[in-house]
């Protein structure tokens, strides 16, 4: 069973026809690479997920968007439950101005879990997850700005496991960060496949290459080709992805 | 144009002049051997270190292109190709430069037109060629049908060697006192034989680039 799968999705901003028919299905504990040149949708089509396209005005969605089965843009879903379920990580590290501890803790707390002996539990278990704990330990009470930029995104990414998603959709997450921030990005998404099922959005070809099973090519709104990352990355079957890939166009 | 284009272009002249130098060199030796000219095969020895040198340079080439630019898909495979062709275009030059070594030191300065005749080198030796000549050509027009057509032109180097274990051994009772010609001889058709087993390697080189395909070890791909 697919633990993610759109049919025939369509998405319009307006007048602007954004995502063209697409379909797709991601298997659980996947990591799925959605790479194309800027504009091309894979970011609008990875916000679906989390419905985070709800937010933006004039936006029209068509086709059925699953998760685990279950239509997420269904009447009378709750939003709120879908984004616990479906975490996020972005392109820039976005600490809260918050201690290390209480950006771990805070998801739980607004989901009014206090328990101290709970909290404690799944924040050392979340940095630890996340592979930050080592580093930050004796640093729990400080705030999360003192912390480098690699290892505010591990925070970010610790507070987003802290709620327990089942699948974690990452933007861009190591575009701003450096080789070693990103080595350590990388390994971490090898780690978490076990537990989550994940999407990444990346403009960075060797990357989408090193860290994921699948991958999807996107262009003006149209998924071109979507296949094994290791098929994809030797032999794609569609011209326009062997030009974005080897950097003749895009 | 792209720098890693650039880059993949300049491998690709670079691997046509080893294989223009390759090819000479095979066109040389046979030549040296109808005529069994001692000059002509020193020319082969002299030149067979530029082969070396070729073979160097373009494996650092492809070292280069992956560690800096992490080719992918067709740029991958022709990497990947270019650093597996080199390594044949050796192994056959090598070959030219063993039948070379042969005129060289010999202490004869004629052959036995029968043994030549017999032997049927000078048609082996055309065949070997024609399937280097025409991998280059497949390789320059990316027609992978081409590199197929190379498979069958083997096969007919290898009936014939096949048959020369007879051949020579019959030449030898006719001919007791050329019994180290002929056994040469023997030697030069293995050659020759491993020559053509090298161009086969090297289409297959050929049609991984182009189609990534794998024909290594499946014959029924390479009809």
């Amino acid at each position: 069973m697919a633990n993610i799968e759109t049919k025939n999705v369509n998405l319009y901003y307006g007048d602007f026809h954004a995502l063209k028919d697409i379909s797709m299905q991601m298997e659980k504990n996947t990591v799925t690479a959605l790479i194309g040149p800027s504009g091309c949708g894979k970011s609008t089509y990875l916000r679906l997920f989390n419905r985070m396209n709800d937010l933006i005005d004039n936006v029209k969605i068509q086709g059925d968007v699953l998760i685990d089965d279950e239509d997420i843009y269904r009447k009378g879903i709750n939003v709120d439950e879908l984004r616990i379920k479906v975490g996020m990580v972005f392109q820039k590290p976005n600490p809260f101005p918050k201690s290390v501890f209480e950006n771990v803790a805070y998801g739980l707390r607004v989901n009014g879990i206090n328990d101290k002996h709970i909290v404690e539990e799944t924040v050392v278990r979340s940095l630890k997850q996340s592979a930050l704990w080592d580093e930050v330990q004796d640093k729990l009470q400080k705030s999360a700005f003192e912390l480098s930029g690699g290892q505010q995104q591990r925070l970010c990414i610790a507070r987003a496991l802290a709620i327990s998603p089942s699948i974690v959709l990452m933007d861009e997450p190591a575009s701003a960060l450096d080789p070693i921030s990103t080595a350590k990005i990388e390994e971490l998404i090898h780690e978490l496949k076990k537990e989550y099922t994940i999407v990444i959005v990346t403009h960075n070809m060797q990357q989408a290459g090193r860290v994921s099973d699948f991958t999807g090519f996107f262009y003006i709104g149209e998924l071109i080709e979507f296949g094994k990352t290791v098929d994809i990355f030797t032999s794609p079957k569609k011209h326009q992805t062997e030009n974005y890939i080897t950097g003749r166009f895009g | 144009m792209t720098h890693l284009e650039t880059e993949l272009s300049n491998l690709r002249l670079e691997l046509n002049e080893m294989w223009a130098l390759v090819i000479s060199q095979v066109k040389e030796s046979q030549y040296a051997l109808l005529n069994f000219d001692k000059d002509a095969a020193s020319e082969i020895l002299f030149k067979e270190k530029m082969v070396d040198v070729f073979e160097l340079k373009l494996d650092r080439d492809c070292e280069n292109i992956i560690a800096l630019y992490n080719p992918v898909a067709s740029d991958l495979r022709l990497t990947l190709a270019v650093i597996k062709i080199v390594l044949n275009l050796e192994r056959i030059a090598d070959f030219a430069k063993g039948i070379a070594k042969y005129i060289a030191k010999s202490p004869r300065d004629k052959i036995n037109p029968e043994l030549l005749e017999v032997s049927r080198v000078e048609e082996l030796l055309t065949n070997a060629l024609a399937m280097l000549m025409d991998a280059k050509t497949s390789l320059d027009n990316e027609n992978s049908r081409m590199a197929i057509s190379i498979f069958s032109k083997d096969s007919l180097i290898d009936e014939v060697t096949n048959g020369s274990n007879k051949v020579i051994s019959d030449y030898i009772l006719k001919h007791p006192d050329e019994i180290d010609e002929a056994l040469n001889m023997h030697n030069i058709i293995r050659k020759i034989e491993r020559m053509g087993d090298h161009s086969s390697n090297i289409a297959e080189e050929i049609v991984f680039y182009i189609e990534a395909k794998v024909l290594k070890h499946n014959k029924a791909a390479r009809k």
